[in-house]
């Protein structure tokens, strides 16, 4: 059997395509970075990959708004390959502008014409701030499968408020099982700021698809797949970081699906 | 056609800017304000067709979940209602945009193409009662700088916008147009006027010098060669101060160095260390662009501290912002060019509670200088993907005019691509961001002083950065250097392509076509293309045969790669402007022409004031007020608005401690995925013990930045250090005695200590002068330490781990308070400078390093600012466990005692354990005494790390308890100090809790 491909896909300002391919490397996954350019000329085809990772940073700055500029190429460039790509049932991650991508262009939560019906606005402090945070997994996802107890993971973003367009957009993310993570203190209880680093709408941290197969999150799970990133227990040696399973789950899916 | 798009927040969304922006102006003193509100504004200028604009809103400009548009086609929106007020604040034309750019590439995305220019704006509307001078305080203090911005006006009286088009700057085109300066006859005083008028900032005696060399050649200068030159000697290129000969008279000083004629102070301390450690794991000293050493068998790593001072105290956001995006490019051009991995940020600010009035005519204020800068690095540094994972800030006043940024990058690159060389025949390659107007005599202007004027006549030197072309132009550089496409690389900074082409081609000679250089708009002089220093720029040299390779790299990300000459083996530089010969200069001249410098410096230990401090029992309300010290207190505002954890190698990170809160001594970096070595790096900063003695400031501040790396676990075994000197007008003598002070004091640090300088930096003209008086900086010497440490799981972090475990002081402390904060509490300064005793502390380093790699310490904090009681407090309150401490089992040495022992010529000191009654609490709690540490062990490691220690100085001091009491027994075993832990921290949490 193949082995499971990875496309961690980035363009100007992308900056955390290289720990996002070492997670999937680490999970057991061939990780290759692509350069948008590189799948717009057709140079390179998405059809190539099982999973799409949409790493963090600031595509083109964060101008006009986080995601925007990249989202639109996805929108407007890759449109078909996209599709196709989603309908092959393969995997898509999003992390931070990743998921801030995923939002604007519509691939999550998902309606069939992409559709904006969430978004990723600024945080109430209105500044960037880095932090860990504790997370509580719900939903049904491909991605979390297996991820019961809370886990421990930074965040970093400036534009992280999870809001959604209207009640009706957010009963229905209820209603699927589409939010996958959710900020709490370290008990698990959905608490304010700074457990909730951003002021998001029910804690929202990370959703998902109604497929489970695209997940976004603002936490970043790719600093945390070494137990030597913990901010106190770098001393043990053996254990690995809690972000990592997330990676291990996707490729698990795709040798165990596609 | 224009149209003017405004883009605001849905009613029910929380406007987080808009609140921001009202508790600022509530900050200001200014009541009354009710709400504001923000909106983006975007001013698009070309031939869109029908719905076009409408698609651009809904399909880019908008976030159709959370924002509305409204196009306005000229004329006003009279949505104002009573007491509402509009500032709408743009950039000024020339200035950098990075929005502009993005803009047009999403429009570009959509399919459109008549769109020539966008143009970005910010408007505020403000409801409340403001009178027009409350507004106009507003909009100067907090929203807008005139040296890159500028208020719209009211939307009725508001003209259209001069149309913007891509070639030109308003449309004007250059026009070429030979200028040579008559220098044959002019006399003297006509030399000073050329030199001044043209910003040039060179003396006489160089003036002269050029005269003669050009009356030799038989013709004048060209504007452009007398440029070249003076960028070349300027104090910022050349370090004019410290490598001339400087005669220096000291009295009263101790150490005495006594009176000396010094040839190259740099040669004769600082790279003298260097020469004399002769490391072997030292790859490339002083040479590069930053300091190179070994890392492991593959790969080394680079360092270099920068400062940005001068740009930042006029636009502090701006000057930062760019000051920060320097040094990483310093990285990116060091060998074949590194990957930056991580930075460092150390500030100095005046204190941001500052009176209005007190602040210097022409400066702002410091609170406003703070949030600039650090939002200038958060912005440059974040967008970079780079961590700044240590740093530090200081406050005085006298840093009012002029504050100080220091910006630090450590880059990593393979071994075999740690140096460079370009060849004969070698193509001048620039690559990366276009050359606009921007920034023209940043390197001349950072070598005189700051006056109240210089907002005015030096605002060219003021730039906004544009992070994300420097991050493509990282990406793209790193794979053309992995196939091997360039032979040397180097960053264009101050003075530009001048300044880089002259370097690089300093042996060979080069031949650049100015006309080829990729520009932002249209009008740039010849002169100006070339002096330039416009941001994001690299400059290579390339073999012939792979330069359509070395292009398409480029190409495929989208970064500007341009042949602009080659490198000739003339050993000339020669420049031209559409065939006409601009500047020919023998490179011999350039590099080696300027004439030698002779300074004088003076010396004279002062007598400062000893504080008048009441004997009193207990010392809780100083404790408290020490942790409140703008210098001590946390700056956990600033720190998380620093990613310091992208690229997923940050272990000791700059929180730590139970509630990720607590201030970390040195960062612990793991670079590589697949390996479990460290870099550690660690800060030493003290301006308040050179007010004293700069010889010991100096020796003070290694002392500090190599403590924080046996904090951590590190050890002494392969460090080393960068000098960093942020002095004042050093043609004054007085000002350059202190910095030759501590110059020597690094070298006898250094030195005793066994790790050499790899890379320094000097700043000068710190000074502000207000009508002729001028006001010098305290001087500043920052140390910044960097070191490899095999296995990261062996760091040390500085919080209480355990109730019950056993709590150590190690090392002496000292009569020291000279210096200290705690005199400071009572505007004191004080005599008792702390002094390093070498061998002792080498001892102390070497004992408390084996203890980490064995595992035997729980924590361990270093002892600076504050002393004794706020290092231990700090350690109680991060890991949220109380304290008790008996100062009776504290390792004292009595004052005063023989100097040799500081001077680290044997250990002939003796200790004395305090007798009651003898020694005051508050020298043992509050000296600042170095080489010390706050050790927590486990009881039953307590025989192991005993006898480990054996030939130190320690002392069991106390333990931890459960309780939340940090309580501390005097001499006389009473209670001197006691306070509730979450209170101490919260009196540590406040002052910048913004």
């Amino acid at each position: 059997m193949p082995s499971t491909k990875v496309c961690v896909l980035r363009s100007a300002g992308t900056n955390c395509d290289q720990e996002t391919a070492a997670a999937f490397s680490l999970a057991g996954a061939h990780a290759e970075l692509l350069h948008i350019n590189n799948l717009v000329s057709g140079a390179r085809m998405l059809d190539d990959f099982h999973i799409l990772a949409l790493p963090g940073g600031f595509s083109y700055g964060d101008d006009i708004a986080s995601g925007k500029i990249f989202a639109n190429e996805l929108r407007f460039k890759l449109a078909d390959a996209l599709r196709k790509f989603i309908d092959d049932g393969k995997l898509i991650i999003g992390i931070c502008n990743g998921f801030q991508i995923l939002v604007k262009s519509g691939l999550l939560p998902g309606s069939k014409q992409w559709d904006q019906e969430a978004s990723l606005i600024i945080n109430d402090s209105a500044k960037f701030e880095a932090r860990w945070v504790y997370l509580k997994p719900a939903g049904r996802c491909a991605w979390t499968e297996g991820l019961e107890r809370i886990i421990y993971l930074p965040v970093a973003h400036g534009e992280g408020k999870f809001v959604t367009r209207d009640k009706n957009v957010l009963n229905r993310l209820k209603k699927n099982k589409q939010i996958v993570f959710q900020y709490c203190d370290e008990q698990g209880k959905l608490s304010g700021y700074p457990d909730n680093p951003n002021g998001s709408l029910e804690s929202i941290a990370g959703i998902t698809d109604p497929t489970g197969r695209i997940l976004g999150l603002m936490p970043h799970p790719e600093r945390h797949i070494f137990s030597a990133q913990h901010p106190r227990n770098w001393n043990l040696k053996s254990k690995s970081g809690d972000g990592l399973q997330i990676f291990k789950n996707g490729v698990k899916y795709v040798k165990e699906k596609l | 056609m224009q149209y003017k798009i405004e883009v605001v927040d849905k009613p029910g969304i929380f406007d987080a800017v808009g609140r921001g922006v009202a508790r600022d102006i509530f900050d200001l003193g200014i009541a009354g304000v009710k709400e504001v509100k923000f909106i983006q504004v975007y001013t698009l200028e070309g031939n869109l067709a029908d719905g076009q604009a409408l698609s651009i809103c809904q399909e880019l400009l908008t976030d159709k979940v959370a924002q509305d548009y409204k196009i306005l086609s000229g004329q006003s929106s009279n949505y104002l209602k009573a007491n509402q007020h509009i500032v709408e604040v743009a950039y000024n034309p020339g200035v950098m945009d990075p929005v502009e750019a993005s803009v047009l590439k999403g429009v570009q995305d959509l399919g459109i193409c008549g769109l020539n220019s966008v143009k970005t704006a910010k408007k505020y509307i403000i409801s409340g009662k403001l009178s027009s001078a409350q507004l106009k305080t507003i909009s100067e203090k907090l929203l807008y700088n005139k040296l890159i911005q500028h208020i719209v006006m009211s939307d009725k009286s508001n003209p259209p916008i001069p149309p913007f088009k891509k070639g030109g700057l308003g449309g004007i085109s250059y026009q070429f147009n030979l200028i040579t300066v008559d220098l044959f006859s002019a006399s003297n005083d006509k030399l000073l006027a050329i030199s001044k008028r043209g910003q040039l900032f060179l003396n006489l005696n160089e003036m002269r010098q050029i005269r003669r060399f050009f009356r030799k050649i038989k013709r004048n200068p060209t504007d452009c060669e007398l440029e070249t030159i003076a960028q070349t000697w300027s104090e910022h290129c050349y370090h004019k101060t410290f490598r001339g000969n400087i005669a220096y008279k000291e009295s009263k000083a101790e150490p005495a160095l006594g009176n000396r004629a010094i040839k190259n102070l740099l040669k004769s301390t600082i790279m003298k260390v260097t020469k004399e450690l002769n490391k072997d794991w030292c790859v490339s000293v002083f040479k590069d662009n930053s300091g190179v050493i070994k890392f492991d068998k593959d790969n080394n790593i680079c360092f270099k501290v920068e400062t940005h001072n001068h740009p930042s105290a006029l636009e502090p956001f701006g000057g930062a912002n760019t000051g920060i995006g320097g040094v990483i490019r310093d990285s990116m051009g060091t060998g074949l060019g590194a990957k930056p991995i991580l930075n460092t940020d150390i500030f100095c600010f005046a204190p941001p509670d500052l009176a209005f009035n007190k602040v210097p005519v022409g400066s702002l204020h410091p609170k406003r200088v703070m949030k600039g800068v650090v939002s200038g690095v958060r912005d440059y540094g974040n967008k970079m993907g780079i961590p700044t994972v240590n740093g530090a800030i200081l406050f005085h006043e006298n840093f009012a005019g002029n504050p100080l940024v220091y910006c630090g990058t450590v880059g990593m690159l393979p071994k075999d691509k740690s140096f460079k060389k370009t060849n004969k025949g070698d193509l001048i390659v620039v690559v990366g961001g276009s050359t606009g107007r921007d920034g023209i005599h940043g390197a001349t202007f950072s070598s005189g002083e700051l006056t109240h004027e210089s907002e005015t006549v030096s605002s060219g030197a003021v730039q906004i950065g544009n992070p994300i072309e420097e991050k493509k132009v990282l990406d793209t550089i790193l794979q053309a250097r992995d196939q091997n496409l360039y032979t040397a690389i180097t960053d264009c900074g101050a003075g530009g392509l001048s300044s880089a082409v002259g370097e690089m081609g300093a042996e060979l000679g080069a031949r650049v076509y100015l006309d080829k250089v990729p520009l932002k708009y249209s009008g740039l002089s010849y002169m100006e293309i070339w002096i330039s220093e416009s941001q994001e720029r690299m400059v290579i040299s390339v073999p012939p045969k792979n330069i359509d390779q070395l292009i398409a790299v480029f190409a495929n990300e989208n970064v500007n790669a341009a042949v602009i000459g080659e490198f000739t083996g003339s050993r000339r530089l020669e420049l031209y402007y559409q065939d006409n010969l601009v500047c020919d200069l023998a490179m011999q001249f350039l590099h080696e022409g300027i004439p030698q410098i002779a300074k004088k410096a003076v010396y004279i230990q002062s007598k400062h004031r000893e504080p008048k401090i009441t004997a009193k029992k207990n010392f809780t309300a100083d404790l408290l007020k020490l942790l409140a010290h703008y210098d001590i207190c946390s700056k956990e505002w600033v720190v998380r608005q620093y990613d310091h954890e992208v690229q997923g190698g940050s272990i000791i990170k700059p929180l730590s401690g139970l509630k990720n809160d607590g201030p970390s001594d040195a960062s612990v970096t793991k670079p590589l995925f697949n390996s479990n070595k460290g870099i550690i790096i660690s800060n030493g900063i003290n301006f308040r013990f050179g007010f004293i003695d700069p010889y010991w400031m100096a020796a003070s501040c290694i002392d500090e930045a190599l403590r924080q790396i046996i904090s951590v676990g590190g050890s002494l075994k392969e460090v080393a250090i960068l000098d960093n000197f942020c002095w004042g007008n050093p043609d004054k003598p007085d000002r350059l005695g202190g910095l030759v002070r501590a110059a020597y004091g690094c070298y006898a640090a250094a030195k005793a200590y066994g790790v050499p300088f790899i890379s320094g930096k000097d700043s000068f003209y710190n000074e502000f002068s207000v009508h002729g008086k001028s006001t010098p900086i305290p001087g500043t010497l920052l140390i910044s330490a960097i070191s490899v440490m095999d296995d990261v799981h062996k760091a040390v972090s500085m919080y209480a781990k355990g109730a019950g475990n056993l709590i150590y002081i190690v090392g002496n402390t000292r009569d020291e308070l000279g210096g200290s904060h705690y005199y400071d509490l009572y505007q004191a300064v004080g005599n008792n400078v702390p002094k390093v005793y070498y061998q002792e502390a080498k001892k102390t380093f070497s004992a408390l390093s084996k203890a980490a790699e064995k595992g035997l310490v729980k924590a361990t904090h270093d002892c600076s600012d504050g002393g004794l009681a706020v290092a231990l407090a700090e350690m109680a309150f991060s890991g949220g466990l109380g304290m008790e401490i008996f100062l009776a089992e504290v390792p004292f040495v009595c004052h005063p005692e023989p100097l040799s022992a500081a001077k680290g010529e044997g250990s002939c000191f003796k200790i004395l354990r305090p007798a009651i009654g003898v020694t005051q609490n508050d020298v043992i709690l509050f000296s600042e005494s170095n080489s010390r540490f706050v050790v927590e062990v486990e009881k039953t490691r307590q025989k192991e790390f005993e006898r480990l220690l054996k030939g130190t100085t320690f002392g069991l001091v106390g333990c931890l308890t459960a309780k939340p009491d940090f309580k501390i027994f005097g001499l006389d075993g009473q209670v001197c100090l006691d306070a509730n832990i979450n209170k101490l921290k919260e009196s540590w949490r406040e002052p910048l809790k913004w």
